[in-house]
């Protein structure tokens, strides 16, 4: 089948079996491995990419439900040479340490930040009406569908932080 | 033109110069971030399921539906006809389970013969993976069952054996026990547990000429390169493995695994690139497993808390034949004081995924139940814990009188409680309530062996004042790149920058490999013995003794003379190889790692539920390498503690032994809310009986840290779990237990 998916910016014409997860159209047929599979049963949170601004685990949606969808992995956030602020506070607290889930947690918390900014409620926010406030348990229970096997937590919950934080500074 | 030069050194004794502490540099140690930090951050680290070669085509495991038996057909026509297959691989040199670490032995066996339910028969080959996950699902395979095989340890078919080595008496421990003023003896149980590495095992095979070269989720790559030689009956030279990434391994990839050999035979038989990774279930139930434990631990002591006697026996399991059994009474020997001691131990043959190293096999399940008894111990005398820790540490190993290469429990138990705040403890059980919670303290003594491997590594120094270093060592997440780097910079006096890593390929220097944590001081002594050979030419060329030469931001510096580098290079540049052999340190000195973990607990005393709130750690490791990477190390170790305590348990069919929670939905590993505030302290020292005075980090944390968690949560509401994990049910039965007494 014939599937558009536009990934980072650039259009990825793309001629799939029916069977191709996101996940494996991203990275077997787009050639974007950054985006990694820990379990392709949407229970590690290792896939997470941002499809149209909201993040999904990628393994669990077939890519030819996506025609014309906008999508953005961990390679569309930054580069080595120009990291972006996740990325670079993910270095600065060791925020992995095999750092095989980390694009899926970077991802995440890229997209987590703005569902906090937006006001979204989770489970353990006081109220349903916000504001929702990047604090240490919000961040705990909103990144806790990307498992890091290293427990590299406490650190993540560090980065996630420290940029959130740098953001506030910059705003 | 590049002058070599070979530093071997056997470690034999202590070494008391302190070489690192004289350097100039002052990398070492700093936490310093990890140079791949970067690609990994970016998604351009390539892991050996990344890798897309040109004609690479993919392979799917298919998997024995029975226990015990022997594959008679396998139905391949059907399958070959579907669209995109190539081949139905079932060739006698398949391999069932993973192998062993540091061994360049395959694992054994024919996969025609099944020994477990759910092990690799056959693989499908096909263009796609789509294509190839297809037919595999749809191969038929007929069997000869062999029905009756026991498959749990405590089932009476399972036949045990009691290895002889494993075995221990010394004095009385009976009469002992019977003489004692304070008795322990209770069974504490441990479960089936996962390594659940995020990056399932996979490989990549391809064959150029008559050599195989092969990307694969490994951890130790020299001792798997033989590994694969002998299964596929080849040289080891005519085969060459790279990982120089690898997500997270904790034992399950320290030898090869079913789909390394699977993919190596497909790709030689297709003549194209062949590549397997293991779906999650696959990668769970075809490596290996940490078997469950039954331990019975006897405790006698007088009546001020000293130790008279300690029993300690287990049963593990393993598959039949199988050497591994799970070193559960690995430090039982020489943690604490006793005149009376025995060791039982033995291992029911049982036809469940085959059981080998998981992060610290041994003190991991066994120093926990051990730590629980000793809290049993400690309740019974009224005595606080940490004083009954510290009434019985030897002062040498107790049995052989060997010396302790350097001994810090006491140390890591007061400076722990002091941080932590042990004081606030309440002795006495229920005493504190918020709420539904119960609150409540506990804490326990970290112990793990440290030992080193034989390892080598090549630097070499360029004319431009940059260094590279190159060895077949593995970064699975525990900070190698930057420690080796470090470990450069440092000897050669050079900014971290100026110094490349390169690592994961068995064209390099072999290495120890990662595992048993002894990855960063033997590797890491091969770099420093390197370095040492260059810095003596340098030191030559500067007309001065190597000690005295200071080496910093690439400049040499004696007396009052400083030049840049290459001005004592000759114009060429220089190249040395640096060879650790492991001695006779090992048997002169008893060295272990050295630690205590602290943890505050909730319970809800309507629901059972535990909420681990806040957790301490202290290390005594020798030199601290790089701050950060270290206590990235702990945490994890302690982080692994709060999943063994709570959550980590794979569950067997009782019928057929098969993993029926093999997914990470089902394997309950600790996720970012079940992790509170840690904190990771280090006890600072040099043990001079290790290499750079430097011991292992990787395992230290789960040596005992789930014990702090059973222990708290025993203080907080009275109910003592001896099997863990400590899912709400049990816990919750005894709040029932204890609220029917009261009435």
């Amino acid at each position: 089948m014939h599937v558009t998916l536009t990934i980072n910016d650039t259009k990825h014409h793309l001629e799939l079996d029916p069977r191709v997860t996101l996940l494996d159209a991203i990275r077997h047929h787009a050639g974007l491995t950054g985006t990694k599979k820990g379990c392709d049963h949407g229970q590690c949170g290792a896939c997470t990419v941002m499809v149209n601004g909201r993040r999904i685990n990628s393994c669990l949606s077939l890519a030819v439900m996506h025609d014309g969808d906008a999508i953005t992995t961990i390679e569309g956030l930054g580069t080595p040479e120009a990291l972006s602020p996740l990325q670079a506070a993910f270095i600065e607290t060791d925020g992995f340490q095999c750092g095989y889930c980390t694009p899926g947690q970077i991802c995440s918390a890229t997209a987590m930040l703005e569902e906090i900014r937006a006001g979204w409620p989770s489970h353990v926010s006081e109220t349903l009406d916000g504001p929702a406030l990047p604090t240490e348990a919000e961040i705990a229970e909103r990144m806790s569908g990307n498992l890091c096997r290293c427990s590299a937590y406490p650190n993540i919950i560090a980065a996630i932080r420290l940029a959130a934080a740098e953001r506030e500074d910059a705003a | 033109m590049t002058r070599e030069m070979t530093h071997a050194m056997t470690h034999d004794g202590p070494d008391t110069d302190h070489r690192l502490d004289g350097m100039a540099q002052g990398v070492l140690g700093r936490p310093e971030p990890r140079p791949e930090g970067a690609l990994k951050v970016t998604g351009r680290a390539v892991y050996t399921g990344d890798q897309q070669v040109a004609g690479m085509v993919h392979g799917a495991l298919v998997r024995a539906t029975i226990t015990r038996g022997r594959v008679t057909t396998l139905h391949s026509a059907p399958v070959l006809e579907m669209p995109g297959v190539l081949a139905v691989i079932d060739d006698a040199r398949l391999v069932r389970f993973s192998g062993q670490g540091a061994t360049t032995k395959p694992p054994a066996g024919d996969a025609a013969e099944v020994v477990y339910h759910g092990q690799p028969v056959a693989l499908v080959v096909a263009e796609t993976l789509e294509q190839a996950r297809h037919a595999a699902l749809r191969l038929r395979v007929d069997y000869a069952e062999e029905p009756g095989a026991a498959t749990g340890p405590e089932e009476p078919a399972a036949e045990v054996e009691l290895p002889e080595k494993k075995q221990s008496v010394t004095g009385e421990p009976d009469a002992a026990l019977e003489a004692a003023d304070a008795v322990i003896d209770r069974i504490y149980r441990t479960s089936s547990m996962s390594s659940a590495p995020m990056e399932p095992h996979a490989s990549l095979a391809e064959w150029q000429g008559g050599k195989l070269v092969l990307h694969s989720t490994l951890q130790m790559l020299a001792s798997a390169q033989g590994q694969v030689a002998a299964a596929l009956g080849i040289e080891a030279e005519d085969v060459r493995v790279l990982a120089p990434h690898v997500g997270g391994g904790f034992g399950s990839k320290l030898g090869i695994s079913p789909e390394t050999v699977a993919a190596a035979i497909a790709a030689q038989r297709l003549g194209r690139p062949v590549s397997v990774v293991c779906s999650r279930p696959q990668s769970m139930e075809t490596t290996s497993r940490r078997s469950e434990t039954l331990q019975r631990i006897q405790l006698g002591a007088d009546d001020e808390g000293r130790l008279t006697m300690i029993g300690h026996e287990a049963l593990v399991s393993n598959l039949p034949g199988q050497k591994f059994s799970e070193p559960v009474q690995q430090a039982t020997p020489f943690t604490y004081e006793a005149a009376h001691r025995r060791v039982v131990h033995r291992v029911a043959r049982v036809h469940r995924l085959l059981c080998a190293s998981v992060r610290a096999p041994g003190e991991s399940v066994g120093a926990t139940a051990f730590e629980c008894a000793m809290d049993e111990l400690a309740d019974k005398l009224g005595m606080c814990p940490v004083a009954l820790r510290l009434r019985n540490i030897p002062k040498l190993e107790p049995g052989t009188g060997r010396p302790f290469s350097s001994h810090k429990l006491a140390e890591a138990l007061t400076t722990g409680a002091r941080r932590f705040g042990w004081e606030h403890r309440h002795a006495s059980l229920r005493a504190r309530r918020e709420g539904e919670w119960w609150i409540g303290m506990g804490m326990s003594s970290l112990v793990r062996v440290n030992t080193v491997m034989e390892a080598k590594a090549r630097v070499t120094l360029s004319l431009e004042g940059s260094a590279l270093v190159e060895t077949d060592m593995t970064d699975i997440g525990t900070g190698s790149y930057a420690i080796l780097t470090q470990i450069a910079a440092e000897m050669l006096g050079l900014p971290m920058g100026s110094v490349e890593t390169v690592l994961g390929d068995t064209d390099l220097p072999a290495s120890s490999g990662s595992g048993g944590s002894f990855g960063a001081a033997s590797t890491g002594s091969a770099v420093y013995l390197a370095c040492l050979e260059l810095r003596s030419k340098l030191a030559e060329a500067m007309g001065c003794p190597e000690p005295e030469l200071t080496l910093k931001d690439g400049h040499a510096i004696h007396d009052n003379r400083k030049v840049p580098l290459a001005t004592l290079m000759g114009g060429a540049a220089m190249q040395a190889e640096g060879h650790l052999i492991p001695g006779e340190a090992e048997d002169k000195a008893r060295q272990a790692t050295w630690g205590a973990a602290f943890a505050e607990v909730g319970v809800n005393a309507v629901t059972g539920e535990i909420r681990v709130r806040r957790m301490l750690g202290t290390f005594a490791i020798g030199r601290v390498l790089n701050a950060q990477t270290a206590r990235s190390q702990a945490l994890g170790g302690m982080i692994w503690g709060i999943g063994m305590a709570l959550t980590e348990e794979l569950v067997h069919d009782a019928r057929d032994g098969h993993i029926v929670n093999r997914d990470l939905a089902e394997y309950h590993v600790p996720v970012n809310a079940d992790v509170p505030a840690l904190e990771v302290h280090f006890i600072e020292e040099r043990d001079d009986w290790a290499p750079m005075q430097a011991k292992g980090i990787g395992e230290l944390g789960i040596c005992g840290a789930g014990a702090a968690i059973v222990n708290a949560v025993h203080n907080a509401c009275g109910v003592r779990v001896r099997s863990l994990p400590m899912t709400v049910d049990k816990v919750l039965a005894g709040l029932v237990e204890i609220d029917a007494e009261a009435q």
